[in-house]
Formats: C-alpha cells, structure tokens, sequence
C-alpha cells in the first residue's frame, strides 16, 4: 500500500551508492595487488605501467643463485625465523588457551589483556625497548633475538586464534572423556587438541604471515647476517627500485593465494547434514 | 573446583609476557628519564623543544586521523555491499578483502610506488585525458601516502564490520522498511549504529597500524614527509641517540595508548553503541 507517487531518486542514488561506489572501493582495495602481479611479468627496465611486453625475466633474474644471492638468503632467513615463530607460539599460547577454558570469566578477563597487549601496542617501540634490553645483558641482534621477539609479538595471535574456538566448545566433551577413564594426556590428545584444530592452524597461518612480513622488530633485532626479505626488498626499493622486487612480490602473492585456497578447503566448516 | 584448574598451564605465556614484553617496555621508560647524574626530563625536553621533532609527532598523529577518515569513507560503502549482497557475493567480498589483508606490506607498498610514479596508471592516464602535459609523480607527496595508507588498512576497517552485519538478520532493515522509511533513512538510522562497534574496532586497528608502519612511510613519504616511526629508527641507527629515541618511543607508545583506552571506552558505551 505503498504511495505510489514516491519519489524513485531516492532510491536509484542509493543503488547507485551502494553498488557504483561501493564496487569502485572494493577495486581501489584490489588494484594494487593486481597492479603488482601484472608488473612482475613485464620484459622492461623500469616500474612503467602498463608493461611494455610480456616476460619472465625477472623471475629468472630473482632464481639466479649467482645474482639474487642476497635474496636467497633473506628469504631462507625469513621462512626460518616465521617457522621457529610459530613453533614458539604453539609452546605458549596452546597450554594457554587450554588454561583459559579452564578459569573463572572474571579471572580471564583481567589476565587477557597482558596477553593480547603486544598486538595493539606499536611493535616498532617493542622492538626499540627489546634492542635495548638485549644492549644491557649483553647479547647482539641475532637469529635467535628476531625469532623470540616475533613470538612475542606474534604468540598473542595464535592465543586469540585458538580462544575464539575454545570458547565456542562444550566443556562437557572433556569431561564426559575424563568420566569414562581416559587420562588427562588422552583426553587432550584425543578430544581437546582436534577440537582446538580450527583455530590452531588459523593462529598458525596468521602467525606466519605476519612474521614474514615484519619489519619493526626485525629492523631492530636482527644482525647484518640475518637479513630478512622485508628488509631486503625495503633495501632493494631504496636503492635502486630493481624490477626483482615485482618478481619477489609476484612469488608472494601467488603464495597467498594458494595457502588461501588451501586453507578455504582445510578450515570449511563441514557440510551440515 | 575444576574452574581453578588452569592456572598452571598460563603460566608460561604470562611469564613470556611479563619477562619479554612487559620489562622491556618498563626499561625502555625508565631508559627514557635516565641521565648521568640518575632522574632527568632532558630527553623529553630535547624532543618537545625542537620544532622539527614535534611537527613530526603532529605530522603522525594527522596521517592516522587522516587514514581512520578514509578507511571509513571507503570501508562502508564495502560493507553495504556486503549486506546487499547475496552468499555467493558476500564470500567473494571477503577473499577480495582477504587477499591484500594477506599479501605483505612491503608488497602492497611496492604496488603503490608503481601505481604514484611518473610512469604509472594515474600519471598515464592524466596524460591521456589532457589534463597534464607533462608526466607526474604522486611519489614523495602527503596525499599519495594517504591513498597508500588507505588501501593498505582498509580490510582492517571492513573485517568488523562484515563481522557484525553477517551477524545481523536481515529483518532488521525489512522492519524499517516496512515501516515506510527509504533506503537512506535506513541507512543512517539502522544499518549505521548497528556498524559503529566494529567501526570503533576497525578505527583502533587503523590507526594503531598506521603509526608503526615504517616501510610504506619511509618509501612513500620519502625524505621530506618524515613520521615518528622513522624518526626513533634515524636516532637509533644513524644518531646512536638512544636515550631520545626511547624517549620518543614512550610518547608514541603514550598517545596511542591514550587513544586506545578512549576508543575501549566508547565501544562499552551502552547508550552509544546499543547493546550490540
């Protein structure tokens, strides 16, 4: 029983928004990505865009082992200190979730916190406070200092990543396992730990990720030998903006994508029947 | 009983936490008031004294303003998208929102110095239109790294909000139409307050994200735009000014600690934000 003269203006613009401009904003957060791929592929010296023509020469370029030495390293770097992050993270945050389930709300409530400061905080300052800590007791930037300040930093990920599953969980599932006899071990193997699994690889994912990707704690932490490819494509970019850099951004990007499809088809929530 | 069961098993991340994040920052504060003959305001006096290091701190501060206002600007129209959108839409909006979530950030700033330079789409197309003779460059400039900033935090803003709307039964807008209100009406009365805590959420992640991110400021900003991000590294690394650059670490680390427990604040703000 609509009026029937109402003014359709109203209506249209507000399509318009919602779709015209809210389909323009979606490709504003795209683009670049895009951008970026497309330029991996291009036969030229220099960041034109469009290309001039299409080639894998840049790839071939950053597979060198000769002249992408450095990048190599700084990639094995990386992907040895993401690991030993998330290793790390396992170590901490899982018995702490598992704990958490375990406590009073209220009792949670004022611990979270502590545990979830280091994400909100800028790591840039963490870096800067580690370095100095690290100055005192006399240990140099290393490795090993990159990979503890990351699970640091990176460890509150996994935690938040597994609570949110925990919290959705029945506790009655563990305790029914304790009831019919099996040990706190067999209950944590067989009931606790794959109900947790969801969020585990989650945290996991996000942990690896964002340690790859990390640069204000690594500038601070890390030593001349452990360059890690954030730093280094930062350096390639100052430098000399180096075409390689578009070849190491298509590698990762194509890499996003797959663990993204893989982890679509890992973490789905199963069909309901 | 059994509630206080956990406890143990806490434990070593709170150690972690307390000896490896807790303590240095607490070093890091008392580094900061720290001078020869013990308690001084000289680092701080040193940092609020020099025009050029508080305009810096001014420069920071208005950058993540200027990006909490453009994520918000482009990260709704997103998120009414997603609300009209049906399930096969709304889960391509997320992976599309997803993929540059996920694709490093010195990737994403690699994009955008070939998207800003001289040769790139906007100067290409700009000539192209007539509108400039001669090639540009939005390198180096305040405004590129606004428009930087934006698309490199904008999934931080989207992921709340399309947190809450797919939460949201549709109902709730059939209501008010219903009820005879248009579409924007239902927008501005329904749809916007039902988004305003994942708007403050996302707000936090912004600007908490845009005040340490020292690549995409250091390449794009480029020499002339400095921030505080690359102000602590130059006294570190260049300067070995290290009681200044803690200095300047503990007023970054302060105001955006402020801002963050005024934004925790209204978002338990029941008469604001409702009881969503």
């Amino acid at each position: 029983m609509r009026d029937i003269r109402e003014n359709p203006l109203p209506s249209f613009l507000y399509k318009a928004f919602v779709f015209g401009f809210g389909g323009l904003c979606v490709l504003y957060l795209v683009a670049p990505i895009f951008i970026a791929l497309t330029m991996s592929f291009t036969s030229g010296q220099t960041l034109k865009y469009p290309p001039e023509g299409f080639s894998f020469r840049w790839y071939e370029a950053l597979l060198d082992p000769v002249r992408s030495a450095t990048e190599h390293i700084a990639a094995w770097n990386s992907l040895k200190i993401a690991g030993l992050a998330v290793l790390g993270a396992l170590l901490f945050a899982i018995p702490a979730t598992i704990g958490m389930t375990r406590m009073r709300r209220s009792t949670v409530g004022t611990i979270e916190p502590l545990l979830l400061a280091p994400l909100v905080l800028p790591s840039l300052v963490y870096g800067l406070a580690a370095l100095i800590v690290a100055n005192f007791v006399g240990l140099q930037p290393s490795l090993w200092l990159t990979v503890t300040g990351h699970i640091v930093v990176f460890g509150p990920l996994m935690y938040r990543a597994a609570s949110v599953v925990a919290q959705g969980l029945n506790p009655s599932l563990a305790e029914a396992s304790t009831v019919m006899g099996a040990s706190w071990f067999t209950t944590l193997r067989r009931v606790t730990l794959p109900l947790l699994m969801p969020g585990i690889l989650a945290g996991a994912f996000l942990v690896f990720i964002q340690s790859l990707d990390n640069v204000s704690v690594s500038l601070f932490l890390a030593d001349a030998q452990t360059t890690v490819l954030p730093l280094r494509m930062f350096a390639l970019i100052e430098e000399s903006l180096d075409v390689r850099v578009a070849a190491i951004s298509g590698i990762l990007i194509g890499l996003t994508l797959v663990v993204m499809l893989v982890a679509r088809r890992v973490l789905a929530p199963p069909k309901q029947a | 009983m059994m509630k206080a069961s956990g406890f143990p098993y806490v434990v070593p991340m709170l150690l972690l936490s307390v000896a490896f994040f807790a303590t240095p920052l607490a070093v890091l504060v008392g580094f900061s008031f720290s001078g020869s003959a013990g308690f001084t305001l000289e680092h701080y006096g040193r940092f609020f004294g020099d025009a050029f290091n508080f305009r810096v701190l001014v420069n920071t501060a208005r950058l993540g303003l200027e990006t909490v206002v453009g994520t918000t600007l482009l990260g709704v129209p997103i998120a009414l998208l997603y609300w009209h959108s049906g399930r096969t839409a709304r889960q391509v909006i997320i992976f599309l929102t997803l993929i540059p979530m996920l694709t490093s950030n010195v990737v994403r700033t690699f994009a955008w110095i070939v998207i800003l330079g001289r040769q790139g789409p906007i100067s290409e197309a700009l000539m192209a239109l007539g509108l400039t003779g001669s090639p540009i460059s939005l390198m180096f400039t305040e405004f590129g790294l606004l428009m930087a900033m934006c698309q490199i935090d904008l999934p931080l803003i989207i992921l709340p909000l399309i947190a809450i709307l797919s939460r949201t039964p549709v109902q709730f807008s059939e209501a008010a139409q219903i009820s005879g209100a248009g579409p924007w009406r239902i927008f501005v009365t329904v749809l916007l307050p039902l988004m305003l805590p994942g708007m403050l959420a996302g707000w936090i992640l912004v600007f908490a994200s845009t005040s340490s991110s020292f690549v995409t400021q250091a390449v794009i900003g480029g020499a002339r735009n400095v921030y505080v991000p690359q102000l602590i590294y130059r006294e570190v690394g260049t300067l070995f000014d290290w009681p200044l650059a803690s200095a300047i670490a503990v007023v970054l680390l302060i105001s955006t600690g402020c801002l963050l427990v005024a934004m925790t604040m209204i978002s338990r703000h029941k008469r604001l934000v409702g009881h969503a």
